[in-house]
């Protein structure tokens, strides 16, 4: 008898705990799409408000959906209007930029891998210190070299241009590389290294033979890291350059600021998008390569 | 000469990177601390002239404004930031249904540049078109929403705006750090009796401490660096109400030809960053000398 009783009310005690759990479940989607919402929105909102027209814009609010998919405003922000002066648009910046990444992005990468290979196989009395030398190079405020740097750039006579920007995002970028590729080679057997100098390779050869080739994984994180930071950095642009050498996210922050006219959200809207689209779709393709830059490299911000 | 390159190559590899952070990091450094020290307005002048532009810089009603507001915006920052951060990595840690969709959601806007996103909450937040027609439009008539234009509130549109941008970078490294704790150790915790709120409140959170002391950086960081995003929401604005240390040093080098002065205030910015960075940076090192 005693038995049974238990036994039924430990049932009934089961039952209770998973209509709670069942609660608290729906209870933590609940919250999670809520937070969900929250981050999507001013996405959403842009890529509705892109959509409308300002007819459209004025009569609904910002959740409606546009009645027609109209992309005309992504026509003006990519190419204009059409007319000479104070037409401003993306396209050349567009190019700028590209132009800028590019270079920049390959040569901060490659001097990255050089050095974190010397750090870690090629080790020598004051290695650390040598590190740690570079590494503070991560967290220093960039106004703390805006000033010298714009001098630099005008005695090199390359202020102002895309070439003054290459320069700048390969060195501050440096610090960066160096860090990633050094901590993924030092996990790397040295004896891989020593069995091959004891054959005669050299210094090249063991980077080219037994580095590079497994160095795809932090290859992929380090141009991914490199190319976002470069093509939304905005205080570099922004202070190294004006007018038809500027990058987009510079071209993209005067054209919204630029007040000749009516305010046209909807080619605001559509410019933003234009100018963030490229790093959203390495972050959709690459997400993984890309938290993992992220995670251990972030102190740049 | 040969066999001296041969034997030195590693270190001939190095001398570009070593000489180009060498000048371009540590020499810049100490030459923007050089001309702090002169009283250089247009173009920067090589006679020193002692403290003044520090004295100059802490009697500006500008500057001081700056740094007040970057203490309110960097508090709200990181309490927001983190809170949030926390919540979504142990409510995604549940073995939740498309969390790999969650997860792109809350970490996307780390993709985007300030100035992207500022231009979105700029436009969101406008009370004309914006957040606050739709509230009066959906029948809440006497809704307003100003605080992009109303001087009090301006600053709390950035931080809603940064705490947006980077909440969910904090859950990246929460979720991550929560994943590399061994199953054993909360398994014997639930044997123990314990529930799901002691595990997470009295176990892992406290093992959590240097993902807590990660985010706490990284965040100020960002915090001290605001730039963008403030250029791209209110450009200082309404007045100078929203005004932060990076800010006005750009406006003071570039705009109102006040070259030391804006040294000064980069000098004082760099000495904020290294008194959060230095002894990060000396706690990872013993650390990864430990094991």
């Amino acid at each position: 008898m005693q038995d049974n009783f238990q036994s039924s009310s430990y049932k009934q005690l089961e039952q209770k705990s998973k209509y709670t759990n069942m609660f608290l479940r729906w209870f933590l989607y609940f919250i999670l799409i809520v937070f969900a919402s929250y981050f999507i929105f001013p996405l959403y909102v842009m890529v509705v408000t892109s959509l409308k027209t300002m007819e459209e814009i004025r009569q609904g609010t910002l959740l409606t959906w546009p009645s027609s998919l109209n992309f005309d405003s992504w026509l003006v922000a990519w190419g204009g209007r059409g007319y000479g002066a104070g037409d401003t648009f993306l396209r050349p910046y567009f190019w700028n930029s590209i132009k800028m990444v590019v270079p920049a992005v390959f040569f901060s990468t490659f001097i990255g891998a050089m050095t974190g290979y010397v750090l870690t196989k090629w080790r020598f009395r004051g290695d650390q210190w040598v590190f740690l030398f570079l590494l503070f190079g991560c967290f220093i405020p960039f106004q703390a070299i805006l000033l010298p740097m714009a001098r630099t750039l005008g005695v090199l006579g390359i202020s102002n241009s895309v070439i003054g920007l290459v320069l700048v995002h390969t060195v501050y970028g440096i610090p960066f590389t160096t860090l990633f590729f050094r901590n993924y080679y030092i996990s790397v057997p040295t004896e891989l290294v020593k069995a091959a100098r004891i054959d005669g390779a050299g210094f090249f050869k063991i980077f080219f033979k037994i580095l590079l080739p497994i160095s795809a994984p932090i290859i992929v994180v380090t141009v991914i890291w490199q190319f976002t930071q470069i093509w939304n950095d905005f205080l570099f642009g922004s202070t190294f350059s004006f007018g038809e050498a500027a990058p987009i996210q510079v071209a993209l922050n005067n054209m919204v600021l630029s007040s000749t006219s009516v305010k046209e959200y909807n080619v605001d809207m559509a410019s933003a998008i234009i100018a963030g689209i490229p790093t959203l779709i390495v972050y959709v393709l690459a997400g993984k390569y890309f938290i993992r830059g992220l995670t251990s490299g972030a102190v740049k911000g | 000469m040969f066999k001296w390159l041969e034997k030195n190559l590693p270190k001939v590899v190095m001398a570009p990177a070593v000489g180009l952070i060498g000048w371009f990091v540590y020499g810049f450094v100490l030459w923007t601390l050089y001309i702090s020290f002169t009283n250089s307005k247009i173009l920067p002048k090589y006679e020193l002239w002692g403290v003044g532009q520090y004295v100059k810089l802490w009697a500006s009603r500008k500057w001081l404004i700056s740094v007040e507001n970057l203490l309110v915006f960097t508090a709200l920052f990181l309490i927001f930031c983190i809170v949030i951060g926390i919540i979504l990595a142990i409510f995604l840690d549940q073995k939740i249904r498309a969390e790999g969709v969650l997860r792109t959601i809350y970490l996307y806007p780390m993709a985007l540049s300030f100035i992207v996103t500022g231009t979105a909450w700029k436009w969101i937040l406008n009370p004309s078109l914006g957040l606050q027609k739709m509230f009066v439009d959906w029948g809440f008539e006497n809704f307003t929403f100003d605080w992009l234009v109303n001087r009090e509130m301006a600053i709390y549109t950035i931080v809603i705006a940064g705490v947006w941008q980077s909440a969910g970078f904090v859950m990246a490294l929460f979720l991550a750090g929560l994943r590399s704790v061994e199953d054993e150790i909360v398994k014997a915790a639930k044997i123990d009796g314990a529930g799901l709120f002691t595990v997470y409140w009295k176990i892992l959170l406290p093992m959590m401490r240097p993902v807590f002391f990660t985010s706490f950086v990284i965040l100020v960081h960002i915090s001290i660096k605001s730039y963008d995003l403030i250029v791209a929401l209110t450009q200082g604005g309404p007045g100078i109400s929203t005004t932060m240390p990076a800010l006005f040093m750009t406006q003071a080098a570039f705009h109102k030809s006040q070259v030391g002065l804006s040294a000064a205030s980069a000098m004082m910015m760099f000495m904020a960053v290294a008194a959060v960075i230095i002894p990060y940076l000396y706690s990872e090192l013993r650390r990864e000398n430990a094991r």
